[in-house]
């Protein structure tokens, strides 16, 4: 009974994804299988998406170089956040957290001016100490540099959430029961932060596969994302359909790396529970 | 602790300040100066303009950025001095791609045929006009409201994409040249004249200090001309032909951009551009290592005019609007600020006489340089559609060859739902093992 009295309250999200998440998809999935001008059943969009496969291997390829490079930097960090003094815990919170107070794009912008080859600060840094310049803008390395440094941050916050839960009792009884350091971080750590992990995966995998600011500001159009070419085909080739046809491309490959990794999840907990 | 944790808050705070003064100090250029704006323009009939007081009317103008006299810097405020004339309210928002601004009225199609806008002026380029102009989206302006279109030079009133002068009124034109820096050319010990040909972004010597267009047309535009063909060419053969030397240009590119080419070239990231001339004066002024060519082949002549969006609720004081831009004062103020040319006759006369002859020469070049360039015309669908694909098939890095099998992604998405459901019975299976325990 109570439980049905508190339904009513997940109306309001219900009705807000039903608008901007389901009818979108929906949408997505009708251009993506329609012609442009007749509005009839075609797979033609989807073939023609087919080219761009190349694309989004690259895509994906770079998205999963940063996730990983997110993860192995944060790990640790979270672990030492969570094992600090309070205080200091919320200090480095806020310190992770104040980039996100500006917007996205400066962020990035500001990138630029650092990376420029003759002009940017670290070249000037660099050549102040008498070393060659370094060339860094317009490469595969800015791209991903962009991408750890902006998605960075939803790496933290899971897994330190997950961390500063995690039972202290726990370890203890590992190490009594005559593990090693390495044993109780590979047996016990690891495991229990396994949800964190995941979801730290997702939110930095997911927005970092589908960027184009990112490629388009740091990476140039030598280095075009899928991103980008959903971007070009919606602004300047005027082509919804093949827009949506890339974009559904690129929704599948994203639920079947979500999918595949899940797996590992779930026989990560299995493993725990057993 | 928190003591030090409020102290490295109010030192934040106190920061905030001295950096946005740093900022202000960077962008003095930009910056309003109210106080000086000079509100009074003499206009040809005030009475013309006085008939809208006391209506209450709201006229929604969308236009580039930085493409009117704001009364910035002792200019006049063409805005402000409008709703002084006139007593019509105005609402002034930017656009910074004709694509972006055509997305956004294109949106606003009511049922089948008409549009509804709420925008009551656009400034739209050439090709994008005939391509409204085409799909209905402008009205027929009335010429009877815009009495000073006497003032406005023939020549750019019925080019190839209004021919009979129906939707728009010119505002700006102008040309894409080559912009470069002379100093590193200098260094490099390469003479002047390899810079006033196209085929200096095909120039080994330049390997890596190149910018390119990142437009496709204004791309291929370039490919077009070093090939002596015509920039609207609708022959697929000739744009095979010039996306074949963009493929093989791509090695020597830097990067290819469209506005960050201001900055970069200011700030001698590169050696050699394509750029507008109207911006070329500004870049020269503001860094005199800087010079501008026109090539010696055909060249990108624009127009940017003035339309009404088809739906507008208040097409008079639109026109009058229009005819306002056309007050010789006006044309000249906005003139000055955009620094782009003016069809303007008498604005054209007053500029003239007041520039030097460095920045007339890049600004109204003369009759035979001008004879070299196009407009952009709107191609068909089928042509754009090419363009298009193999401008992203270039730049992307994707040939004729490495192209994949087009039932490769049938086959893959097939593939996948495979997967997606063995992923699914593995899951089911697992939750009744899970169960057991």
């Amino acid at each position: 009974m109570n439980n049905r009295k508190f339904r009513m309250f997940s109306i309001p999200y219900l009705v807000w994804m039903l608008v901007f998440t389901i009818i979108p998809l929906a949408l997505i999935a009708f251009f993506a299988f329609t012609d442009r001008d007749t509005g009839a059943f075609t797979l033609d969009n989807i073939q023609y998406a087919s080219k761009y496969l190349p694309v989004l291997v690259k895509s994906v390829w770079l998205a999963a170089v940063a996730t990983v490079i997110c993860l192995v930097i944060s790990y640790p960090l979270a672990y030492i956040m969570s094992k600090m003094k309070l205080n200091h815990q919320r200090t480095m919170m806020m310190l992770i957290m104040l980039p996100m107070w500006m917007n996205f794009l400066l962020r990035t912008y500001a990138w630029m001016s650092i990376l420029e080859t003759n002009s940017g600060l670290l070249n000037k840094v660099i050549t102040f100490f008498g070393f060659e310049p370094v060339n860094v803008m317009y490469t595969q390395g800015a791209v991903i540099l962009g991408m750890v440094y902006n998605y960075i941050p939803y790496m933290i916050l899971p897994l330190y959430t997950i961390m500063v839960k995690l039972d202290g009792r726990l370890i203890e009884a590992a190490q009594d029961l005559g593990c090693n350091t390495f044993n109780v971080f590979r047996k016990v750590i690891i495991p229990l932060s396994f949800p964190g992990i995941t979801s730290g995966v997702t939110m930095t995998f997911v927005p970092a596969v589908s960027t184009f600011v990112i490629s388009q500001m740091l990476g140039g159009p030598k280095n075009s994302l899928v991103g980008d070419l959903i971007e070009s085909q919606f602004i300047t080739a005027y082509n919804p359909n093949y827009g949506s046809a890339i974009s559904l491309l690129l929704m599948v490959v994203v639920f079947i790396c979500m999918g595949i990794f899940n797996q590992f999840d779930n026989e990560e907990m299995e493993e725990t529970l057993k | 602790m928190k003591k030090i944790i409020s102290a490295l808050l109010v030192l934040t705070l106190f920061c905030v300040p001295f950096l946005a003064s740093c900022a202000t100090e960077f962008e003095e250029d930009g910056e309003i100066d109210l106080s000086e704006a000079v509100y009074e323009v003499e206009v040809d009939d005030v009475s013309y303009y006085a008939k809208f007081r006391d209506k209450n009317i709201t006229l929604n103008v969308y236009n580039w950025g930085e493409y009117i006299s704001d009364g910035s810097e002792g200019s006049v405020d063409v805005i402000g001095a409008f709703e002084e004339i006139s007593g019509i309210n105005v609402n002034y928002t930017n656009y910074a791609t004709n694509e972006d601004m055509y997305t956004k009225l294109a949106n606003d199609k009511v049922g089948q045929e008409g549009y509804s806008s709420v925008y009551d002026i656009i400034i739209p380029s050439d090709y994008m006009i005939a391509k409204m102009a085409e799909e209905g989206m402008l009205e027929e302006l009335n010429y009877d409201n815009i009495p000073n279109i006497k003032y406005i030079d023939d020549q750019y009133r019925f080019e190839a994409f209004d021919p009979e002068g129906k939707y728009s009124v010119p505002y700006t034109w102008g040309t894409v040249g080559i912009i470069y820096n002379k100093v590193k050319l200098e260094e490099q010990g390469i003479p002047v004249e390899a810079v006033s040909t196209w085929d200096v972004f095909w120039d080994e010597r330049f390997k890596g200090q190149i910018l390119m267009f990142s437009n496709s047309r204004d791309a291929f535009a370039i490919g077009l001309a070093k090939l002596g063909y015509s920039l609207n060419t609708e022959n697929h053969d000739e744009l095979y032909e010039a996306a074949k030397i963009m493929r093989q240009q791509k090695r020597y590119v830097q990067t290819y951009v469209m506005d960050q080419i201001f900055d970069k070239m200011q700030l001698e990231e590169a050696w050699v551009a394509p750029y507008y001339a109207g911006d070329a004066v500004t870049m020269i002024d503001a860094n005199p290592n800087l010079a501008f060519a026109y090539p010696t082949e055909t060249f990108n002549r624009f127009i940017d005019a003035i339309c009404i969006p088809k739906g507008s609720r208040n097409k008079e004081a639109a026109e009058a609007f229009i005819n306002f831009l056309c007050e010789t004062e006006v044309a000249v103020a906005n003139c000055e600020y955009i620094c782009y040319s003016t069809p303007h006759v008498e604005a054209k006369d007053i500029v003239l006489d007041e520039m030097e002859d460095w920045h007339r020469a890049i600004a109204y070049p003369d009759n035979e340089t001008l004879s070299r360039s196009e407009s952009f015309v709107n191609l068909t669908r089928d042509t754009n559609d090419l363009v298009v694909e193999e401008w992203n098939d270039i730049i992307i890095g994707i040939d004729e060859n490495s192209r994949f099998n087009k039932a490769l992604v049938p086959v893959a998405i097939i593939v996948s739902l495979g997967l997606i459901i063995l992923i699914i019975l593995m899951r089911i299976r697992r939750a009744k093992k899970l169960r057991y325990y």
